[in-house]
């Protein structure tokens, strides 16, 4: 077997492994706890069979390890269970939101990912000269400045006063496409701007150490064009850092999502999530969990499985 | 000791907030939850600098003990996370062998999933109290804490400098004091200054979402969003807590911007 | 006078440098510099470090690299000024009038793309010829140079090939396009001596063969000996002297450049008293844990009291892995080391404080083998503190003799590492390692990254200090010239075995096994016509290197 399948399915693996491990990592971090959950449901005040009955309910008296693999087998059906709050199925409940939260970030992501490269590049091109300078003020301004805190910002000064956009994002299948791209105009863009601030600052590291390198110059000293220098030389080699780098900051679209929908008031998966922590709905808590982290781990799969096969030591070796 | 212009920005705002964080009582005009008008959102007067809230208190006061509480909440996660998370590291690196590995793969684990949605899962079955906020944001954080110092302390462990010191016979104790720590200093302290911003932002972050700070407790991210209903009516209170977060945050990388330069341009000698 | 290919003349170049703390300052590198170069010949430059060699080198191709500035004077290239040209002019001379091989040809090549693409590039760019030619041209320096299966050479990547091929390669990639003048930036320095004779020998008849002019850049006058026509020796961005090879080497009027051709020739007649050795390293044999084969074999050597033992070979013969052996970092699986009357624990850690006092250690690299954040007062003083319990005032008295001794005087307690050149570093390293008072001192490649006159002072001070200390040098090093100029015996070592061992005398002289006389007859000496004897006198090894 050549060393890319085997370093391929080795990774792959991994991830698998991982996200077994996170499963059950999620799982524990909703039952250690001093005080039970049935407890923290129905408050101080309930009455012993109350408690008792929900904890049946709950099938809190079995053992931690079987409830468990209950649990995750039943996952790996599709069944994720029922909301304790609402006692609706969760699979189907998370099946629309999902599909707007994706939504969402698939925009976020399709303006972020270039506009971070040409940033990047922009930078790399004038670098310490004011465009870079500029840049680099911006989005260190972004980075500093939680998600929430730019939404309101651009809620108030645009969607209010300009009269752009809307400030409240509602979406749902009646809306013509138009009509949904209107709606979540203003999230998208403060979704971009939080992701694009991290993604840039390191596309312009990848694509400097790329420029930086040894046979740069020596394309340099054979009298090619600054152009096909790039195009033929530095090219080929940024593809597997600027694609790891895309892949790791799309990881924050993740949590920048959860925050955008709940100011929004978008019917997402993360509003859908923060609303149950606050009712202490843990099956619908450990679902979403496990979503959010499979693709979190996912994303960063990606990235890995794409140094792999672009690593040019890999694919010819000795 | 020439201060670059934007360091100074930074150093006289996070002072500013910092003071006024450990002076509030005296400072604020009014109490935290002292209902001082029977106007909503009333705007800014002579009596009330910042104006009121959605409830009618003195949203100035309620800005100071809100910066108090935020400050507080982030300087405490901060020291937790730094010092479970650098000892830790130091630890695997000079011990090396099964301990290594084990706190490697569990840090790796917990770094699996981010840190946001694991403090909602484990926040919606504890108590929210702030030892529990506390303790909760700084172990998920001193992951981050844990890689960089590991990585720092191996770097340094394998240089000469170290195996010189083994080959006089020097202890564990005098390697990792006298030989390791002072030159792994410089980046741990850089690296202190974006956490605690991280700890400011995830703080705000867990209240705005209502799973921080609990009403009336006050904190900046609770503030923003118990005033947010207001800023579809064109009411701006909401924007005062939330351009505090901005501006403590931004300080602060400033700073630490300045202290990584100073810092990392001399190779050990003045200063350093 | 046939064609002048190349004239500087008056060069002067600049560069801004950035003091941490201070503003920006612009500094001379290059210092008006004039030579002339005619088709078909070759130059020599060699200095120290910081003597502007590569930078002269680079800017025949009117380049500064990293913000260095050609600022003054002219470069005529075939009568035309280049040091103003700009744009589609300057990228028309390079890369076909002049081409460049780097240092590092690892780092040069393109991790993405195949050899005989980057090979080619330049002459498909600059439409010198079509693919079909450059490719059979391309094969035929592959052969030319040595390359195993010229044929096929081209079809891997850079990663697939050994050191000394790339270096190969880029040497067919610099003369591919037939190219008037080729730079060559320390082309062998980075490999290993048996390695470095194949290349220079391959240059040397390219050279020849294709009638081009070259610039040779390196630090190594014996190896510029072999390949130039003409020498230009520079200091401090200044030329010191410049005329034609044989007189630079045979008849050098400056001081400096006597100083440089007279390198490691120091006297030092062979020790012969037999007492009790003070180490004895009893058939050694060592391997790293978790792996499957022997770092060191059955290995047996012994040291006088006072004497020096040098032990020879080069990157992976494991003369380092027997440094870690004796100090106990690496415990042998057989066998004993035997010092001062005792036999060591296998390991450090069973070590008493006296054994490891006795036994001191100086490393290759200097910086790295001292606490950045730690005084020279502080550095030097550990030991005494240590092992002696020295404090206060009479551990300064004593920290202050011991700089004396190594030549460096009493401003320096305060100073932190940072501010002290490269030979003052290893010098503090020595100081440090004599405060112990101990009975041998391994030194490890201690002069190996120095400039040569520095590394000469380094040796002129070890061996005074042995003769007035008597402690013993175990001296590893991989250079030849060094072992003759300061060892009693020699141990030479490959691939973990002791090949060949006893008296300096007996060990250079003939017979010899195998590889003692390949090691031997690579090092390059400082006589003109040298690598034709022995390129006549070698098969060169197309397999392997």
């Amino acid at each position: 077997m050549s060393p890319v399948v085997k370093l391929l399915a080795q990774r792959i693996a991994l991830g698998l492994l991982l996200l077994f491990l996170v499963s059950i990592l999620i799982f524990v971090g909703t039952i250690i706890l001093p005080g039970d959950v049935a407890q923290s449901i129905l408050g101080q005040s309930a009455t012993p069979e109350a408690l008792a009955n929900l904890r049946r309910d709950l099938g809190l008296n079995e053992p931690a390890v079987t409830r468990y693999f209950a649990w995750l087998f039943g996952v790996l059906q599709g069944d994720l269970g029922t909301a304790l709050t609402s006692g609706q199925d969760i699979a189907t409940q998370i099946g629309a939101r999902l599909g707007n939260t994706l939504f969402l970030a698939f925009w976020a992501a399709v303006i972020s990912v270039p506009l971070a490269i040409f940033l990047g590049l922009l930078a790399v091109r004038y670098r310490d000269r004011w465009p870079d300078k500029l840049i680099s003020g911006v989005t260190l301004a972004s980075i500093s400045v939680p998600e929430f805190v730019i939404a309101y910002v651009m809620i108030f000064f645009v969607a209010v006063k300009l009269r752009w956009g809307v400030s409240v994002a509602t979406i749902n299948d009646s809306m013509t496409l138009g009509e949904k791209l209107y709606a979540i105009a203003l999230p998208v863009a403060v979704l971009t701007l939080v992701v694009l601030a991290h993604m840039m600052r390191m596309t312009r590291a990848a694509i400097l150490n790329v420029m930086q390198s040894a046979y740069i110059e020596t394309a340099e000293l054979k009298g090619l064009t600054l152009f096909t220098i790039i195009r033929r030389h530095a090219f080929p080699n940024s593809i597997a850092p600027i694609v790891n780098v895309v892949m790791l900051n799309l990881a924050y679209l993740v949590v920048g999502v959860v925050v955008i929908e709940v100011v929004f008031v978008y019917p997402g998966m993360g509003q859908y999530l923060v609303d149950h922590v606050s009712k202490r709905d843990v099956p619908v808590v450990q679902a979403c969990g496990l979503i959010f982290a499979a693709v979190y781990i996912g994303l960063n799969l990606v990235a890995d499985v794409v140094s792999i096969l672009t690593n040019p030591r890999l694919r010819h070796p000795k | 000791m020439r201060i670059p212009l934007a360091a100074l920005i930074g150093l006289f705002f996070t002072a500013l907030f910092f003071l006024t964080a450990i002076f509030a009582p005296w400072i604020a005009p009014y109490g935290m939850a002292e209902v001082v008008s029977r106007d909503i959102w009333a705007p800014s007067s002579a009596e009330f600098l910042l104006g009121t809230d959605n409830l009618g208190r003195d949203l100035l006061s309620r800005m100071i003990y809100g910066g108090r509480t935020t400050i507080f909440i982030a300087t405490a996660a901060t020291i937790l996370s730094f010092t479970t998370g650098s000892v830790l590291g130091f630890l695997a690196a000079v011990v090396g062998g099964w301990v290594d590995q084990l706190l490697s793969r569990f840090v790796d684990l917990l770094m699996s999933i981010p840190s946001l949605i694991f403090a909602l899962v484990v926040l919606s079955v504890m108590p929210v109290t702030l030892p529990v906020l506390i303790v909760v944001m700084g172990l998920l954080d001193s992951t981050r804490v844990y890689r960089l110092a590991r990585a720092v302390a191996v770097d340094i462990n394998v240089m000469d400098y170290v195996e010189a010191a083994k080959l006089r016979g020097e202890g564990r104790g005098w390697i990792i004091f006298r030989e390791i720590l002072p030159n792994a200093l410089s980046p741990l302290v850089a690296e202190m200054g974006l956490r605690f911003i991280f700890m400011v932002l995830f703080v705000s972050t867990l209240s705005f979402l209502g799973l921080g700070v609990q009403p009336p407790m006050a904190d900046w991210g609770g503030l923003v969003k118990e005033n947010a209903d207001g800023i579809v009516y064109g009411i701006g209170a909401a924007l005062y807590p939330a351009i505090a977060i901005a501006t403590l945050a931004i300080s602060v990388n400033l700073v630490a911007d300045w202290v990584l330069n100073r810092t990392t341009s001399l190779k050990g000698g003045r200063g350093g | 006078m046939a064609d002048t290919l190349l004239e500087i003349r008056d060069l002067r170049i600049e560069a801004t440098v950035y003091p941490p703390g201070e503003r920006p300052q612009d500094i001379v590198i290059v210092d008006g510099v004039s030579l002339a170069l005619e088709k078909g010949r070759v130059l020599g430059l060699i200095g120290e470090s910081g003597a502007g060699k590569s930078t002269i080198g680079l800017s025949a191709m009117s380049y500064g690299r990293g913000g260095v500035r050609l600022t003054g004077g002219e470069i005529l290239l075939n009568g035309r000024e280049i040091r103003k040209a700009r744009g589609a002019a300057l990228r028309d001379l390079r890369g076909h009038e002049v081409t460049y091989v780097a240092q590092s040809a690892a780092a040069a090549f393109n991790p993405s793309k195949r050899l005989m693409e980057q090979v080619i590039e330049t002459s498909l760019w600059h439409g010198i010829c079509g693919r079909a030619e450059a490719e059979a041209r391309a094969v035929t320096l592959f052969a030319k140079l040595g390359l195993p299966d010229p044929e096929t050479f081209g079809h891997r990547y850079p990663h697939q090939v050994s050191g000394g091929q790339l270096q190969r390669a880029m040497t067919a990639m610099a003369l591919c396009p037939k190219p008037d003048l080729v730079v060559f930036d320390e082309p062998t320095t980075a490999l290993d001596v048996t390695t470095q004779i194949d290349v220079l020998a391959a240059i040397k008849e390219a050279i020849r063969d294709t009638g081009v002019a070259a610039l040779y850049i390196t630090h190594d006058l014996a190896v510029v000996a072999q390949v130039s026509d003409d020498i230009m020796v520079l200091k401090d961005g200044k030329t010191v002297e410049y005329g034609p090879v044989d007189q630079i080497i045979n008849h050098p009027r400056e001081d400096y450049t006597r100083a440089l051709v007279s390198v490691r020739s120091m006297d030092h007649p062979e020790k012969a008293e037999e007492v009790e050795p003070v180490l004895t390293v009893d058939h050694v044999t060592a391997r790293y844990r978790g792996t499957h084969f022997d770092v060191l074999k059955d290995v047996t050597v012994s040291l006088q009291p006072g004497h020096t033992l040098a032990v020879v070979g080069e990157s992976g013969s494991g003369k380092s892995t027997l440094a870690r052996a004796i100090t106990g970092l690496l415990p042998p699986t057989k066998g004993a080391v035997h010092f001062a009357g005792r036999t060591l624990a296998p390991a450090l850690s069973q070590r008493s404080k006296d054994d490891l006092r006795e036994l001191q250690m100086i490393y290759q690299m200097a910086d790295v083998a001292m606490n950045p954040r730690q005084t020279v007062g502080t550095i030097v003083g550990r030991p005494l503190e240590f092992y002696f319990g020295l404090r206060g005032e009479e551990k300064r008295k004593r920290v202050q003799e011991l700089l004396d001794q190594i030549e460096m005087g009493e401003g320096y307690i305060d100073r932190y590492p940072a501010e002290l050149s490269g030979g003052q570093k290893q010098r503090v390293c020595i100081a440090r390692a004599l405060a112990a008072e101990p009975k041998l001192i391994i030194c490890d490649e201690v002069t190996s990254a120095l400039d040569p006159l520095v590394a000469d002072g380094i040796l002129k001070l070890l061996l005074n200090l042995q003769e007035q200390k008597n402690v013993a040098y175990l001296f590893i090093t991989h250079d030849i010239a060094t072992v003759r100029a300061i060892a009693d015996s020699i141990a030479v070592m490959y691939r973990g075995e002791v090949v060949r061992y006893g008296p300096k005398a007996s060990v250079l002289s003939p017979p010899f096994d195998d590889y003692t006389d390949l090691l031997l007859s690579s090092v390059p000496e400082m006589r003109i016509g040298w690598l034709e004897e022995v390129i006549a006198h070698r098969k060169m090894e197309s397999a392997g290197h």
